[in-house]
């Protein structure tokens, strides 16, 4: 318990994938099993007990604390298993052996509901802070550490020199605590394999187009699309199962049920746009968002923001693996398998024709219906490879909506950032006052970084914890991708992916642009 | 039946003054006569005319407030020797807090007060330990007064970071350390834990070190990390004020593990909000079960809280039949959270790169 207790810990404060890649790596190096596999599942939120909720741990802080001092802690410390974990009073006598991993994973998975209290309280007598604060996650759930299953998976494939594929592969077939799965990694067993297992495979990702290389490429060579403003979704259809995941590998299946019942007889692996449409339009990226993060939608959610995908490649169709045929070929079997299968909630992302890039350039310039970010170019003759191989596919964004606003607040960043002033709160014009639209942290560069947190540093009037007001009197260009109402906002308005593009210090503060301008964007991202 | 000590040791604007004696214990602005219990800047002000405590102390703030700024007239008193001021006897006794710190003991007609300045009863290489005192009346500090925290064994703290640098030996491990009193005492726990690699320092921290040096207290290589290249320091522990670990002068750093040694540690969003990636609970102060511990040794029927999370401390102590008192005393804060602001007076090197001080 302790062990996983410091890798929690180390966990909670790592900002870094690479940082909590290399926690995993050790983890797996030197944990023996079985808590080793334990811990993974838990971090991955795949071990839940449905038995042991918070309103135990509230029980057990009553019956063992004092209320007033329980409630200034709480009030101080603002997280109850932090709160419980750090003040939880040690007994006299009262220290047995601290349980492990595993017997502590067994035991909620099977103690009855009122044998719990009595267990938990003995834990966590037995347990230091850092230990009783992991297991009331684990009781809980919910560890918010920032670790995927997809980044377990890449630790195990860095750790034993295996590529991920082979471990996403073997995944299905194993359960927590993955001994056959680390048998196999450390050559002491064969591959698990689980038949007709819906699995995820590494999507095929495109770069930006850079316009000046337009010319070195042949027109006909490509087809073209369009660039949704949704999200990327795998749907893996297998007779074992409907899996519906995130272009990083998370299963994102139980927020869409309507879309997993809509798969169900199917057998493909799909490749879409995951898109909320209304009567035919497509629906703000923010109420896609809203879905996204809700796990089990009400009914009422479900009605006013339905889902579906717009499909636009087939990897696999049965057990056929179409990866290694052209776009050209792999387009055609799609067509052919949509029109033969006609499944519901999907319909085919359409292909944009054109016969030159001057004419193409002309159709993406004028594109300007919602749901639409740009186009995406593919070469007809490129198989379907896994990651972001350069050149067989391009993404060609819409040129973005810019405003000029006055930077208002900056924050320092995380990681390599963290001694700069690196996220910035713009505002805009409202009569006299200025309102905060947005806040952006990319799009500069290094030099303008630097030259950015010395200007903060030099012209700071306020502080608020880490955050430092400045002196309204720096023009930024910001550049983003659309413009949507928001009752959340003050200024009423929300934008979709802002970066600094221009730092304006020729523009006076008072000659930035006037919300009005900002709200007359609005839909025409 | 002797006076009761609220007649004869009032709250003053200034701070704690003893009337019969005619002084006042770290007062928070010069007057003439003052006892101070220990060298941080909360406790220990420039300017006073004469100031008594002991050798330590009168060292570390003469090299912090600089030559003739701390008190025109120094009078060093030793651990458990008493002078007598006015009828008042005054004896120092170790508060185990930093290098000479001291609790302060008076006496008069018959009923004694002692005034513990700062203190923790845990043990520590770099000062003599924290003696309980029996009392009438206890004037306790509660930086920590909450159940929340309590700190662990600071060895434990410290075999963490060991593990970190093993975990990630081309990382630059930087600690912001207060710079007098927690710097040197983690210095000694790493070298009683065995690491007797160099470690870096930045400017502001060399001044307090060779003091400690002088008192006896060996802390072994020491390099300064400000001329070191980025090389030198990859995998190696550099130690810097709270206030630069993350600010312009961290950036000579090999992609720096950000480690901040602070009681405060103890509470995860404060280790989050401040952007430190191994936060270490080590601390200088009495946490919650010191305090209350410390309380039941004196054995005094009343306890004056100076500054801190007096409430529930004095909540804790009515459960146990003790009155308490508090005496919200100004100007008094914990020197981790104070960031750095203060440390222009220890040395020229701690000012401008770090004048940075993050609000309470």
């Amino acid at each position: 318990m302790k062990a996983f207790a410091d890798l929690l810990e180390r966990l909670v404060f790592a900002p870094a994938r690479s940082t909590k890649l290399a926690l995993l790596k050790d983890w797996i190096a030197t944990e023996p099993d079985p808590d080793r596999g334990i811990g993974l599942a838990a971090l991955t939120g795949e071990l839940s007990f449905a038995a042991a909720k918070a309103g135990l741990i509230r029980a057990l802080a009553a019956e063992r604390t004092d209320p007033v001092l329980f409630a200034l802690s709480y009030d101080f410390v603002g997280d109850l298993a932090e709160t419980v974990s750090l003040m939880w009073p040690g007994r006299e006598g009262a220290h047995g052996e601290p349980p492990s991993l595993a017997e502590v994973a067994a035991t909620l998975a099977s103690a009855r509901q009122d044998a719990l209290p009595g267990i938990v309280a003995g834990w966590l007598d037995s347990l230091d802070a850092s230990s009783r604060f992991a297991l009331l996650k684990l009781i809980t759930g919910g560890m918010r550490v920032g670790v995927s299953a997809r980044l377990v998976k890449v630790a195990l494939a860095e750790r034993y020199g295996r590529d991920v594929a082979e471990i996403e592969e073997a995944w299905p077939a194993v359960e927590p605590p993955y001994l056959a799965l680390f048998r196999w990694l450390e050559g002491e067993g064969p591959q698990p394999r689980a038949a007709d297992a819906p699995l995820f495979r590494p999507p095929m990702l495109a770069n930006p187009l850079d316009e000046a290389e337009l010319a070195a490429l042949d027109p006909a060579s490509f087809r073209a699309e369009w660039k949704w403003d949704g999200i990327r979704v795998q749907l893996v259809a297998a007779r074992g199962g409907v899996k519906l995941f995130s272009r990083g590998g998370e299963d994102i299946g139980a927020a869409f049920p309507e879309i997993i019942a809509a798969a169900e007889g199917l057998d493909a692996v799909l490749d879409g746009e995951l898109l909320v449409l209304r009567e035919g339009r497509i629906a703000p990226f923010s109420t896609l968002q809203q879905r996204l993060n809700r796990k089990a939608p009400g009914a009422k959610l479900l009605r006013e923001a339905p889902a579906q995908i717009r499909l636009y490649d087939i990897l696999f169709e049965g057990a056929e693996d179409l990866r290694p045929l052209g776009f050209e070929a792999r387009r055609a079997r799609l067509e052919a398998w949509f029109a033969r299968t006609r499944p519901k909630r999907m319909d085919l992302s359409p292909l944009v024709p054109f016969s030159s890039w001057e004419e193409l350039a002309a159709i993406r310039a004028g594109a300007r219906e919602a749901g639409v970010e740009g186009l995406m170019l593919k070469q007809a003759a490129s198989p379907y490879l896994a990651g972001r191989p350069k050149g067989p596919w391009f993404k060609w964004k819409r040129d973005p909506l810019t405003i000029d606003a006055v930077l208002m607040y900056a924050q320092r960043g995380h990681g390599k950032r963290s001694s700069y002033y690196s996220d910035y709160t713009f505002g805009v014009w409202r009569g006299e006052e200025l309102v905060p639209v947005g806040k952006a942290y990319s799009g500069f560069t290094d030099q303008e970084l630097v030259w950015l947190d010395r200007w903060i540093r030099n012209n700071t009037i306020g502080r608020f914890g880490p955050v430092r007001e400045v002196a309204k009197a720096l023009v930024l260009e910001v550049a983003f991708d659309a413009a949507q109402a928001s009752s959340r906002h003050r200024s009423g308005v929300a934008l979709r992916f802002p970066r600094i593009s221009r730092i304006r210090t020729d523009k006076p503060a008072a000659e930035a642009d006037r919300i009005e301008t900002v709200l007359a964007l609005i839909g025409r991202g | 039946m002797p006076p009761h000590p609220e007649t004869w040791l009032i709250v003053t604007e200034a701070g704690l003054f003893c009337e019969p004696g005619g002084f006042f214990i770290d007062p928070i602005r010069a007057v003439d006569r003052a006892v101070i219990t220990h060298a941080h800047s909360d406790h220990a002000r420039p300017g006073h005319r004469c100031v008594l405590a002991t050798a330590e102390t009168l060292a570390l703030m003469t090299r912090r407030l600089g030559e003739g700024r701390a008190g025109e007239s120094q009078q060093a008193l030793a651990y458990g020797e008493t002078i007598t001021v006015n009828g008042v006897a005054v004896t120092l006794r170790p508060a185990g807090h930093v290098l000479g710190s001291a609790q302060v003991v008076l006496e008069w007609r018959g009923a004694r007060v002692v005034v513990s300045g700062d203190y923790k009863t845990g043990p520590d290489p770099t000062c003599c330990a924290f003696e309980p005192i029996p009392c009438d009346v206890f004037v306790t500090e509660a930086t920590f007064g909450l159940p929340v925290f309590r700190h662990p064994p600071a060895e434990l703290e410290i075999a963490r970071l060991i593990a970190s640098l093993r975990l990630f030996p081309d990382r630059t491990h930087v600690v912001g350390a207060y710079a007098l009193g927690k710097t040197q005492r983690l210095i000694s726990l790493l070298r009683a834990s065995g690491y007797q690699a160099p470690i870096y320092l930045h400017g502001a921290l060399a001044p307090i070190n060779e003091v400690y040096e002088r008192f006896g207290i060996a802390l072994g290589e020491l390099r300064p990390a400000t001329v070191a290249d980025r090389a030198s320091l990859r995998g190696a522990i550099v130690l810097a004020p709270p206030g630069a670990i993350q600010d312009r002068w961290a950036r000579r750093l090999a992609d720096p593990v950000v480690c901040l040694a602070s009681g405060w540690m103890r509470v995860r969003q404060r280790a989050k909000s401040r952007g430190v990636e191994l936060p270490l609970v080590i601390s200088d102060h009495a946490d919650w079960d010191e305090l209350n511990a410390t309380l039941d040794a004196v054995g005094a029927p009343e306890v004056w809280v100076t500054h801190g999370a007096e409430e529930a401390l004095i909540h804790a102590a009515g459960l146990r039949g003790i009155r308490g008192r508090a005496l919200l005393l100004v100007g008094r804060g914990d020197e981790d959270e104070a960031g750095a602001g203060e440390l222009a007076g220890s040395g020229p090197e701690g000012a401008g790169e770090t004048g940075e001080r993050d609000p309470p």
